[in-house]
């Protein structure tokens, strides 16, 4: 079951708000599906990232997949370990996993995305 | 991140296809075969080829027996490799070519005696099948032989990695230690009579096994039961390409397919112009087929990111060449290549650029192969050819 505390959208990517800021990772499903992940493009702290367009690149040894920005916001912090530990995103997607944190416009994007109930009905017919 | 929906299209199934599922592998549609493309995880898979042993359902492979009184000759002429060399129980890396010199396939070709065998590529099968009924209508009408597909009646099992020979020597009563790299024996494991070939696209010590596909099941199970202290891997698809890919093995639909000559892609050397007529012959023999100016070379990316196929490799605004494989080598931990690039660029050392995504990312032109076990073996595809 992926975690209650944590918004989810169509794409796989969960949000997480912590006060003003929001942490943002893929689903466990989402890292499944990749398989092993080697590789991962984020953007810069201060770039700007748009709701459900894309804001990087994950790549596992099969594919390449596009990371959807969960919010509209600034990125404030990138999880730069992944550069040596690409693997953390299998290992531990909702934990040391995760990709960005980023400052929401509006708290509202939020709340148009999926419960974790949502989003495991939305895998369940995926 | 977006998940691709899979495709309803019917598919072929080996004579394993219920083990993998069993075993709740990936399945992908391979050439026309619903494959495995990972059981545990591509990377495990990888890694345990290269330190114990993995096992794989090659059984998709085609397997065409060429028999009869002229099977040599049949052979020579739709292979460009020189098959008259091959004496009984070895085998060769060798090429199907299209009149215009183009590769139609690489196949591997096995003097197994009585008959000869070839393996093709399952994505190439049909068209292989349908080539050979071509030329036997008109260059080949006198020839006495008979091509046999037996690709659904057999299955054909990998077993590669530093352990294999070990492990399968109390198998079989076959000495392992007399079977050379590309050789190949008929001969019984845990009774069931099999063709064991020290064959492999792995760039490890390792066999292909071909039994009969009722078989199949029994022989699987009993290469991944642990014995000695080591549990086999069962490894997929997925492994299997970046394997190949470490050992700078070409795969047909990368490295090589119909718009490529043997000289470009690095194979001269398995081209026997000399050895009489064979498809593709006069077209190879024009200069023109030897300078394309392109090469296929090996290369590393100087940073971050993951090349592949179909990637542009440019020179500023112009694109120069095209990269055809590539991933972050599981062995090296660092992304790897290969690349049709202009010749004069495709000297080791010489410096690169491949778009990724819009970028042009550094890299360097790099010797094959990227990876190799530690005792030598010749690659498919060397570097050194000029």
């Amino acid at each position: 079951m992926d975690p209650a505390d944590r918004k989810y959208t169509q794409e796989h990517e969960w949000i997480q708000l912590e006060g003003e800021v929001a942490v943002v990772g893929i689903t466990h499903f989402a890292q499944d599906q990749l398989g092993d992940v080697v590789y991962v493009e984020l953007p810069k702290v201060g770039d700007r990232i748009e709701q459900m367009k894309p804001f990087g690149v994950i790549e596992s040894v099969k594919t390449a997949s596009d990371l959807f920005a969960p919010v509209t916001g600034t990125v404030v912090e990138v999880n730069d370990t992944l550069g040596e530990q690409p693997q953390s995103v299998n290992d531990e997607p909702y934990a040391a996993g995760w990709l960005i944190k980023v400052k929401p416009d509006s708290a509202g994007d939020v709340e148009t995305l999926m419960t974790a109930e949502q989003y495991g009905e939305h895998v369940g017919k995926a | 991140m977006t998940i691709e929906p899979l495709s309803g299209v019917a598919l072929l199934r080996t004579a394993l296809h219920d083990r993998h599922v069993a075993a709740k592998a990936r399945m992908v549609d391979f050439g026309g075969w619903d494959m495995p493309i990972q059981y545990g995880g591509i990377l495990a898979e990888h890694h345990a080829v290269r330190r114990s042993v993995g096992v794989f359902d090659l059984s998709h492979m085609g397997r065409l027996y060429v028999s009869g009184p002229d099977a040599l000759a049949l052979v020579q002429y739709l292979a460009t490799n020189d098959a008259s060399k091959l004496a009984a129980g070895r085998a060769q890396y060798s090429l199907i070519c299209g009149e215009d010199g183009r590769i139609l396939d690489d196949v591997i070709v096995y003097n197994l005696g009585e008959r000869m065998l070839l393996v093709v590529n399952a994505s190439n099968r049909e068209k292989i099948l349908a080539w050979i009924a071509d030329r036997r209508a008109g260059p080949l009408a006198s020839l006495d032989a008979d091509v046999h597909d037996a690709t659904t009646e057999t299955a054909m099992i990998g077993f590669q990695g530093p352990e294999s020979a070990r492990l399968l020597q109390s198998l079989t009563p076959a000495n392992l230690d007399d079977l050379r790299y590309y050789a190949a024996v008929d001969t019984t494991v845990d009774g069931v009579p099999t063709l064991l070939a020290r064959t492999g696209y792995t760039g490890e010590d390792g066999f292909e096994l071909i039994v009969a596909a009722e078989h199949g099941t029994r022989i699987w199970d009993l290469l991944l039961e642990p014995r000695d202290g080591v549990t086999p891997a069962l490894c997929g698809l997925g492994a299997r390409d970046t394997l190949r890919l470490e050992a700078g093995m070409a795969l047909y639909g990368h490295e090589i397919d119909e718009t490529r000559n043997p000289y470009e892609a690095g194979l001269g050397r398995v081209v026997k112009a000399e050895k009489g007529e064979f498809g593709g012959r006069d077209a190879l023999q024009t200069s023109s087929a030897a300078e394309t100016g392109l090469a296929l070379v090996a290369f590393e990316l100087l940073a971050g990111g993951v090349p592949r196929q179909g990637y542009p490799i440019v020179d500023g605004d112009t694109q120069i060449g095209v990269v055809t494989s590539g991933n972050v080598s599981p062995s090296l931990g660092k992304p790897i290549g290969m690349a049709y690039v202009p010749r004069e660029q495709s000297g080791v050392g010489a410096s690169l650029s491949v778009q990724i995504r819009g970028k042009a990312v550094p890299a360097r032109v790099v010797a094959l192969p990227f990876y190799e076990h530690r005792t030598r073996r010749r690659p498919i595809l060397g570097a050194s050819r000029g």
